[in-house]
């Protein structure tokens, strides 16, 4: 087998970091920062939902007029949307690849198994695809309304969301996806911040802790919205 | 004491392997756990049957050589070398399954013997401080602080047993690699080469095909010297540093 | 067939390449004098090592920078294993860091002493100039040694010595040493300096016109045998200290590239000089395979102890203090429990053969740290000493911070080895021996902490500079090839001796032979020997021999792994060895160093030299298997270092 040789004459950084499974690790901890921030933002604005139709919708067209007048409508949403799409195609590009590169690695397995990794850890890869379904999902029901329970109307979003969660299928899709978020939330944060050299050893406690905390709010503020519905809080 | 074993068997690197079954008597608890695979090779000679190949050399848990996954435990159930186990870990009646390394980059040479060159290729790439002979300076000129030299001496206890990559359920070799990494890293005299070094290994370990890190920390709990999983944290701040480095030169 | 017990005596030998004159100029007067090779012409000379520990990694790494072409060997997976990497205790440098008296001077006169004075003056000065430097050069590849909080190395004292001039990377300092090397060789492999072959075993040497210019050697995984040629053949293989079964040598460390080219006519120095280590954890039933070392730094702090009364079973707490003996305090005041490494073994085994030997079996003596957690702390001492108490507590399952540990001696290191001159190299030119393979250094005895020493200086600065001088000595070596005579001889008897091996398919295996030589060596040539005992071992290894060709058994065929075809084929070698070691210790009817014969010792038990008669090394040559050596002697001078009795007292 060929040896790297040491040579003053480097690929360029965009390649060595493309081309490394250290690298590739680096952007799917990036990119799912950049997804992370997005929800814990998306996450807030969902809550107000509890605060009425009027509160809710006008945020909603809020976010379309966001940057005007320096932004023409919907301008700032759509980079918004192209980063997110973006992050979303460069996270599961990675994760794609570097999972075939793990698969290929360890080809048999023992005869004698142990699994000692946390349900977490363990759950990732699946966890990731039912995400990645998911958003495909929550955007035909809720942003394009394709798929959508019950008449979607435009620019009502408060009524679209109530739609949905009456449906069976609607609050167990979104209950299940909420909880695998929780799960890839909490082992993805620690590990992001670990492939981005961020922990040590006393600093690690703390991220961990952090993940744990991040999770929590995240699958409770998620999940609050159906349940609001079902119950008839939001109606 | 006495024991059932299933033990992997493979004539060679292209032939299939599976798990045979043998039973052993009269085990001390004692003995170490490669004395009890000796007692079994005894038997096995003497009825004319293959003795089971495994590597070992010093048992002493220095070398690195022994290597075995026991009960889907790389180095079993302690956390300590092969050779270091003892039998007083099992019991009467236990039945235990042997196995080798098991990784993509560690093919099976035969029945528990593995191929961990890819290991030596590794440092080959860039785990060494290139010093030729007669050419150090006086040893006090470069003083290191005593916090630096410790972490640099756990990071080198890594004996390249490759429990690391067994455990790993990606087969990766970040622990193995981060090691040297850090290791000669920490140190000032690693300093020239520190960014060379961690992207040369990195290359090295993806080139030989080892996997990814998912931080499962299996690798860290299995390793008989205790090198810890933040190791993987420092190389990899390490190599992203060396990534900015390089490509501002 | 003569008695192999009358030798005959021979020409005397002497180090031809020893620089005259003051002892401290002699190592650079021989620099001097010796020839280079230009830099230009380093590549096309190629050079076989065989080894990777300490000696044989520096000496590849350091003339593969050099720009020679290194051709080198090991039979582990990787050269990173060899067992130099299980030396725990530390490495000797004349540095004088702590301002306590040492010197250059002090460490060459504490190691003539210490070798009981069996070793060249010459030699022994060399190594420690070339000391200073080596901790330079580690401290340059990144050895993590230990520092003290203001960033400089810190040092303790070691075996037998009262100034503190080891220097150590907690209990793992080989390991440490040897990591420099390898990452040193793993460099040149991949700029394509060396070309390595691990899991290759060196089975015999090629000798052609009398010079050395090849191995022949079997791939281990495909069971190959090849031949390799070179200009030059350095031998780092290491001790023999495996012909006696148990020792705290690795499982696969064997003597078969030593003894290979012993019969090949390359002279065996003082094979009887063993040392025996006197701190070992004690073995607990026949099922043992290997002994493991606990370090001499113990000793520092440790006190050793045995019950007064005989037979007195109680646990060690239930012993009061004025019932027990410490006895190595009570016999050497001055040194107590750090007496050199012979002395303390037997006095081990003389309290053991009192009947006052403690744990099963009545072998072993307590090493005691009650003491030192009262004085230090326990924090302080789980500090200096945790892995090793680690160690230990995993090995027994007793934890030395509430039990005395149980020690007894095993055999460690053998000071004999092949002879070599000045410049390391052997009766055959062009076959150099480095490290533990050679006799040059520790004379009768080694000092802790001198192995690691002594494999570096050798390799890393002595070989390379002396190596030079042959091949530029003989820069027309005449190339050969598997079609020579010479080398289709020796490949055809390696063949045949495997083959043989195979073909026996008797009823006993290989492992049972090598335990029974073991114990036999361990009883008669261990740590006491006598007359009788050694004759009796003399006329018993010709029978185990034969024994070994009818019965043995190896399973399996030639042309794969084949773990037991390795083990038979060394035991092959050591059945020899044995037999040279034996006559060895016989023939020296003195007591020096770790040779103990029971017939000279002083009135109160102490070994007596007698240095009228045997002030010499003794270098064997070889004339056939179970015939009678020749010996022929290498007389000692002492200019600097006057023999005085050693007294510990």
């Amino acid at each position: 087998m060929a040896l790297a040789t040491r040579t003053d004459r480097r690929p360029s950084l965009a390649r060595t970091v493309w081309d490394s499974s250290v690298g590739k690790k680096a952007v799917m901890a990036v990119s799912g920062i950049v997804m992370l921030l997005y929800l814990v933002v998306h996450m807030i604005g969902n809550l107000k939902i509890f605060f009425g139709p009027g509160e809710f919708n006008h945020y909603a067209h809020w976010l379309r007029t966001l940057g005007e007048p320096f932004m023409h409508y919907e301008w700032t949403l759509w980079m918004i949307r192209v980063v997110l799409v973006a992050a979303v195609v460069a996270h599961a590009v990675s994760a794609y690849q570097l999972s075939r590169r793990d698969l290929r690695a360890r080809p048999s397995k023992y005869v004698h198994r142990k699994a000692r990794a946390s349900y977490a850890t363990r759950t990732m890869r699946w966890g990731g695809v039912i995400l990645g379904l998911f958003i495909v999902w929550h955007l035909l029901d809720l942003t394009t309304g394709t798929v959508h329970a019950g008449g979607f109307q435009e620019g009502h979003p408060y009524q679209n969301v109530v739609d949905t969660f009456s449906t069976w299928y609607g609050n167990v899709v979104y209950i299940v996806a909420v909880l695998a978020l929780g799960l890839h939330v909490r082992h993805g944060f620690f590990s992001a911040a670990q492939t981005l050299g961020a922990g040590s050893r006393t600093r690690n406690r703390a991220l961990r802790a952090v993940a744990d905390v991040l999770a929590l709010l995240l699958t409770a503020g998620f999940v609050a919205v159906p349940v609001g519905v079902m119950t008839g809080v939001v109606s | 004491m006495k024991l059932t074993l299933r033990v992997w068997r493979q004539r060679n690197a292209d032939a299939d392997g599976a798990m045979s079954t043998y039973e052993v008597d009269g085990v001390s608890p004692d003995m170490s756990f490669l004395e009890m695979l000796d007692t079994l090779n005894e038997e096995l000679i003497l009825k004319g049957e293959d003795p089971v190949a495994f590597d070992h050399d010093c048992r002493e848990g220095i070398c690195g050589a022994c290597s075995l996954v026991i009960n889907g435990e790389a180095h079993g159930p302690e956390r300590t070398t092969t050779c270091q186990l003892h039998m007083r870990s099992f019991r009467d009646g236990d039945t235990l399954d042997i196995e080798p390394w098991r990784a993509s980059a560690f093919p099976v040479i035969k029945d528990l013997v593995v191929d961990r060159s890819a290991f030596d290729r590794i440092i080959q790439a860039g785990g060494y401080i290139t010093a030729p002979t007669g050419s150090a300076p006086e040893a006090h000129a470069t003083p290191v602080p005593k916090p630096d030299a410790d972490l640099a001496f756990e990071h080198a206890e890594c004996i390249g047993c490759g429990a690391c990559v067994a455990a790993c359920p990606n087969g990766a070799a970040m622990l193995f690699t981060s090691a040297k990494v850090n290791h000669l890293n920490v140190l000032p005299q690693g300093a020239p080469e520190r960014e060379t070094r961690v992207l040369d290994m990195v290359a090295q370990m993806d080139e030989e095909g080892f996997g990814g890190c998912t931080l499962a920390g299996e690798c860290a709990t299995a390793c008989p010297k205790g090198i810890p999983l933040t190791s993987i944290t420092s190389m990899n701040k390490e190599w992203l540093r060396a990534t900015r480095k390089v490509a501002k030169r | 067939m003569t008695d192999y017990a009358t030798y005959t005596t021979g020409a005397p030998i002497a180090d031809t390449k020893a620089p005259s004159g003051p002892v401290h100029e002699r190592w650079d007067k021989r620099r001097f004098e010796a020839k280079l090779v230009n830099p230009a012409n380093r590549r096309k000379h190629t050079v076989i090592v065989v080894g990777t520990g300490l000696a044989g990694g520096s000496a590849g790494a350091t003339l593969a920078e050099q720009g020679y072409h290194v051709v080198q060997f090991c039979y582990q997976d990787s050269p990173r294993r060899a067992h130099s990497i299980a030396a725990q205790g530390g490495i000797n440098a004349a540095k004088n860091y702590r301002n306590d008296g040492d010197s250059v001077h002090r460490l060459f006169y504490d190691t003539v002493k210490g070798g009981d004075f069996r070793a060249r003056e010459s030699n022994v000065h060399r190594l420690a100039q070339i000391s200073v430097e080596i901790i330079d050069q580690c401290v340059a590849q990144g050895v993590p040694f230990a520092r003290e909080y203001g960033g400089l190395l810190d040092t303790r004292s070691f075996g037998g010595v009262q100034v503190s001039r080891t220097f150590y990377a907690r209990g793992q300092t080989g390991q440490q040493l040897l990591l420099g090397a390898y990452q040193a060789l793993s460099r040149q492999i991949a700029a394509g300096g060396v070309e390595m072959h691990p899991r290759t075993e060196m089975l015999d040497l090629i000798v052609v016109d009398g010079r050395a210019r090849g191995i022949v050697a079997r791939d281990l995984v495909t069971g190959t045998v090849s031949t390799y040629f070179a200009d030059a053949v350095v031998l780092a293989s290491g001790g023999y200290g495996n012909v006696f079964y148990l020792s705290t040598n690795a499982m696969n460390s064997n003597a078969t590239a030593v003894w290979r080219a012993h019969r090949r006519g390359a002279y065996f120095a003082n094979p009887c000089f063993t040392q025996i280590h006197p701190t070992c954890i004690p073995r607990t039933g026949d099922h043992q395979s290997k002994l493991t070392l606990m370090s001499e730094s113990l000793r520092n702090d440790g006190r050793i102890w045995v019950p007064k009364a005989k037979g007195d079973t109680r646990p060690p707490h239930e012993i009061p203090e004025d019932e027990r003996d410490y006895y190595l305090e009570r016999i050497y005041p001055s040194f107590g429990n750090l007496v050199p490494r012979d002395i303390a073994s037997r006095a081990a085994k003389n309290v053991c053969d009192e009947g006052r030997g403690v744990g099963p079996g009545g072998q072993g003596v307590y090493l005691d740290f009650a003491d030192a957690i009262r004085r230090m702390g326990r924090a302080a001492v789980e500090a200096k000493y945790g892995n090793l108490f680690d160690m230990y507590q995993r090995i027994t399952d007793e934890d030395p911070y509430q039990v005395p540990m149980r020690i007894y001696p095993a055999v460690h290191y053998t000071m004999g080895g092949l002879w070599v001159d000045y410049d390391l190299q052997t009766t055959i030119p062009g076959l150099f021996a480095i490290g533990e393979a050679n006799f040059s250094d520790h004379g009768a005895n080694r000092l802790g902490a001198s192995a690691l020493m002594q494999g570096l200086a050798d390799g890393y600065f002595v070989l390379p500079a002396t190596i030079n001088d042959y091949l530029a000595r003989n820069p027309g070596l005449g190339p050969v090839d598997d079609e020579h005579p010479v080398v289709q001889e020796a490949l055809a008897e390696t063949q045949d001796r495997l083959h043989l091996l195979l073909s026996v398919d008797g009823d006993r295996t290989p492992d049972s032979f090598h335990r029974e030589v073991g114990e036999l060596m361990w009883e008669f040539c261990g740590m006491a020997r006598t007359e009788s005992g050694l004759r009796k071992a003399l006329e018993r290894i010709p029978q185990i021999r034969d024994e070994f060709w009818r019965r043995i058994k190896v399973p399996g065929t030639g042309e794969e792994f084949n773990q037991s075809l390795e083990k038979a084929n060394r035991i092959v070698d050591y059945l020899e060895l044995a037999e040279l070691m034996c006559l060895d210790a016989l023939h020296r009817a003195e007591s020096c160093g770790g040779h103990f014969r029971e017939e000279s010792q002083t009135p109160d038990g102490e070994a007596a030299r007698r240095d009228e008669e045997f002030s010499y090394a003794a270098a064997w040559e070889f004339t056939g298997t179970g015939e009678a050596p020749v010996l022929h002697k290498e007389d000692l001078v002492f200019e600097y270092v006057h023999p005085t009795q050693r007294s510990y007292a």
